[in-house]
């Protein structure tokens, strides 16, 4: 009954998309169309029943319905609760019945609070949210309707990976996800201002914090996917240059070159037709990268089974959406020129180059994770790894971080260098130094060298514009950059450390050994089996001190599911200020031979959880700028009603 | 991260390995997890290993996962090593042996080279959209610093 409830109202809600489209376009063609009226309210609903199908589903996760295909194939009874809900987007319709319900959500939110563009551009945007979601609702109700019943009921379900059993699970797809569908916004915005021929900086400050929101959920995302396969997957690598991580690199790229291009449209009323074109860009590679998830192209080569079905779905979803709005901007981009000029030197110069650096970044990334496609179209299969992406775009992210340093101290529209001397001679100062203690430290490793030698270079410059204010006046967004740049120092601080410093200590050892690992000692306590709700595990007891302090006890656990069958390795981390402990128990060495050894696997990362906390601090400079911007769009809005009002009332 | 999405279908590819692990009565393979003990040349053979594909894996490298080939693979890399074997020679030992497909450094061929052509091309498109625009700019703008 839920079940179907919640299909109807998926159904509903595709129905009121295809209504909100239509109205649309009868709208924008005549003028004075009763029809316009209709536009905003049908959107809203529209959320809202997407939301109820989606409540349907998470219901009848709740319940463990096995009648249903979905929850029989992904869920368990004797899972715990958290795991049950978490596991209803953990799949493939679950989770594209998120990304719907996510879109609907941006859709009525935007038809209920946007209003300060003119009433056109908004219909025309949301026209264009309504032509994307019904593509999306297709691709649900004819290629994975997840609400598909089972007969005959199974007497319980499959489960869930235990590797997806996990907080992160609950946390880290919902989040990305509304990064990835809140850039439909920007997408929509920039159809609807072609539409309208309407892109300036009214455009660019309406667009702006739809843009801001999306890249703080993205930013965000990625941080926690990130921090969550560090540790999950065991063997202590936060970042892998999977095309499942490149896909969710892609649109952030895209995203944080359209945040830098939206400020300059917004301050200067420049780079017009370049900021519309981001806007396509950025939610195109959204698509593109639910196309590689999902549709399972770039994983074909594995053994398992891939519905071709939906990858032919979504790839002509990709070819109409991304090939119409790229035809509608080839069309109207003459007519939408470039707007004012600006020096070389100059703020806008500086973020024109940031925008250059990041589009190139995307370039490398997306030519890197398609390419093996292509080799595999003439019968060759390669790979391409870290040795590939690592190099390729530091050619693009060092020449954009040397000019981070400056950047933001210019002056819009012209400057002179001379005016910043100081500020860059601190800057290389320390970068110089830097480069000094990183050499000497770690020799030979090139790339953590250039990281290291950046990072506190950035951190300082990222502070530099605060330099002289009074900072009880400085304004919030201004506070948000400030904060971001720095956290992205601090990120490239923790990589570039990681991969200098990380001691590695594989070893087997008997109960009552120990072994040194960076400046920890580890003694091996003991070992016990221990039962969790739906595992069982053997659980090591590690007595870890640090340079002969006291020890400190630590848990890394080797866990059997039953639900499927599978074993993972829980590993345990011991944080301190100056990185992280981290500690695996594998399988029992020499296959029992030689006297009950257990494998330890041990790392000692120095400096490794900046990674997260730099990812942090990026969404959080990110936050600040949003509610500054939004502050001061109210008080602009209360301030232009009361003027109105006041005239209407002289007037009378 | 989002990679471990894609395990959910993984799962079934995975089941049998380790089903095969745990049936396993053939000692494991004597590196699989252990270091060699010169730093030098375990830092050697841990530079190879990481940029040697898992072939059973979800694009990890076999310094990365916990399946029995990457296990079996890392223990012939350090004993090659041990041996007295350069990397780069084991690196085409290798992909004589699996293919192209087993190393994450794509070579140069001619199927590759738009790979390694593209990051010049993005920067030669960048330079001359840039002088396109700021070679207006200077006639319109005036001299600059």
């Amino acid at each position: 009954m839920i079940a179907e409830a919640g299909l109807a109202a998926l159904w509903l809600a595709a129905a009121l998309a295809l209504l909100q489209f239509g109205s649309g376009v009868a709208a924008l063609r005549g003028e004075g169309s009763p029809l316009a009226a209709l536009v905003r309210p049908v959107a809203v609903v529209q959320g809202a029943l997407a939301l109820l199908a989606f409540a349907a589903l998470l219901l009848v996760f709740a319940q463990t319905d096995l009648s249903v295909k979905l929850v029989a194939l992904n869920s368990h009874s004797a899972k715990p609760m958290m795991y049950k809900i978490a596991g209803a987007w953990g799949n493939h319709e679950g989770s594209m019945l998120l990304w719907v319900t996510v879109m609907g959500l941006a859709g009525s939110f935007v038809a209920l609070v946007e209003r300060r563009l003119p009433e056109r551009t908004m219909i025309a945007t949301l026209l264009g949210q309504a032509f994307v979601s019904l593509g999306f609702y297709a691709f649900l109700l004819f290629a994975s309707n997840p609400f598909e019943r089972l007969n005959p009921v199974p007497p319980e379900g499959q489960g869930l990976n235990p590797l997806l059993q996990d907080p992160g699970l609950a946390f880290h797809p919902p989040t990305l996800y509304l990064g990835y569908v809140g850039l439909s916004i920007a997408f929509s915005f920039a159809v609807g201002a072609l539409i309208t021929r309407e892109v300036g900086p009214a455009f660019a400050r309406a667009m702006r914090p739809w843009v801001l929101g999306a890249w703080i959920f993205l930013t965000l995302g990625i941080t926690a996917g990130s921090y969550w396969a560090y540790y999950e997957l065991g063997w202590g690598g936060w970042w892998f240059w999977d095309p499942v991580e490149n896909a969710s690199l892609m649109p952030w790229l895209a995203a944080t070159a359209l945040l830098h291009s939206c400020s300059v449209l917004a301050a200067r009323n420049a780079l017009r037709a370049w900021t519309v074109m981001l806007g396509v860009v950025a939610f195109s590679m959204s698509m593109v990268g639910t196309f590689l998830v999902r549709s399972g192209i770039l994983t074909s080569v594995h053994a398992f089974a891939v519905d071709p079905k939906r990858g032919t779905f979504i790839l002509a979803l990709l070819a109409i959406y991304i090939g119409g709005a790229l035809t509608l901007f080839a069309f109207r981009a003459a007519t939408v020129t470039e707007g004012e000029r600006f020096a070389v030197t100059s703020r806008e110069s500086a973020l024109v180059f940031n925008n250059v650096m990041l589009t190139g970044t995307l370039g490398i990334v997306l030519m890197g994770t398609l390419y093996p496609l292509v080799t595999e179209a003439f019968g060759e299969r390669v790979s391409v790894g870290p040795p590939y992406f690592n190099p390729m775009s530091a050619v693009f992210v060092v020449p954009m971080l040397l000019v981070l340093t400056v950047g933001p101290l210019l002056r819009w529209r012209r400057d002179q260098l001379a005016r910043v001397r100081l500020p860059m001679l601190i800057a290389a100062g320390v970068a110089l130094t830097g480069l000094a203690v990183a050499i000497s430290l770690a020799p030979g490793k090139v790339l953590p060298i250039i990281g290291l030698a950046l990072a506190p270079a950035v951190a300082v410059a990222s502070l530099l514009p605060l330099r002289g204010r009074k900072l009880r006046q400085v304004k919030l967004p201004l506070w948000g950059m400030v904060i971001a740049h720095f956290g992205i120092a601090v990120a490239l601080l923790g990589m570039a450390a990681e991969g200098a410093f990380t001691t590695e200590r594989l070893v087997a050892l008997r109960v009552g050994e120990s072994t040194p690992v960076g400046p920890w000692q580890i003694r091996l306590a003991r070992i016990e089996p221990v039962a969790g709700p739906n595992w069982t595990a053997l659980e090591a007891t590690l007595e870890a001190s640090y340079a002969g302090a006291a020890p400190i006890v630590t848990h890394p656990q080797a866990r059997m599911f039953w639900a499927p069958v599978q074993n993972t390795a829980e590993s345990a981390l011991l944080t301190r200020w100056n990185g992280q402990l981290y500690t695996v128990l594998g399988d029992k060495a020499d296959g029992g031979a030689n006297g009950g050894r257990w494998q330890l696997r041990l790392w000692w990362k120095p400096l490794v959880t900046l990674i997260w906390i730099g990812g942090a601090l990026i969404a959080l400079g990110g936050l600040l700028a949003l509610l500054g911007r939004v502050a001061s769009d109210l008080r602009r809005l209360v301030a232009s009603d009361k003027i109105a009002f006041r005239r209407q009332r002289q007037g009378r | 991260m989002s990679r471990l999405l894609l395990v959910i279908v993984l799962a079934l590819t995975l089941l049998p390995s380790v089903a095969a692990r745990a049936d396993d009565t053939m000692p494991p393979a004597p590196y699989a997890y252990r270091q060699l003990d010169d730093p030098k040349l375990e830092a050697k053979a841990q530079g190879l290993m990481e940029t040697i594909r898992c072939l059973t894996c979800q694009s990890q490298s076999i310094a990365d996962s916990d399946a029995s080939i990457a296990g079996d693979m890392r223990s012939q890399i350090r004993e090659r090593i041990a041996a007295g074997e350069e990397p780069e020679a084991i690196r085409a030992w290798l992909v004589e042996r699996y293919g192209d497909y087993i190393t994450y450094t794509p070579r140069v061929t001619s199927l590759t080279w738009p790979l390694f052509a593209a990051p010049v091309a993005i920067l030669l498109v960048a330079a001359l959209l840039l002088r396109r625009r700021f070679g207006r700019g200077e006639r319109n703008g005036g001299p600059q610093a």
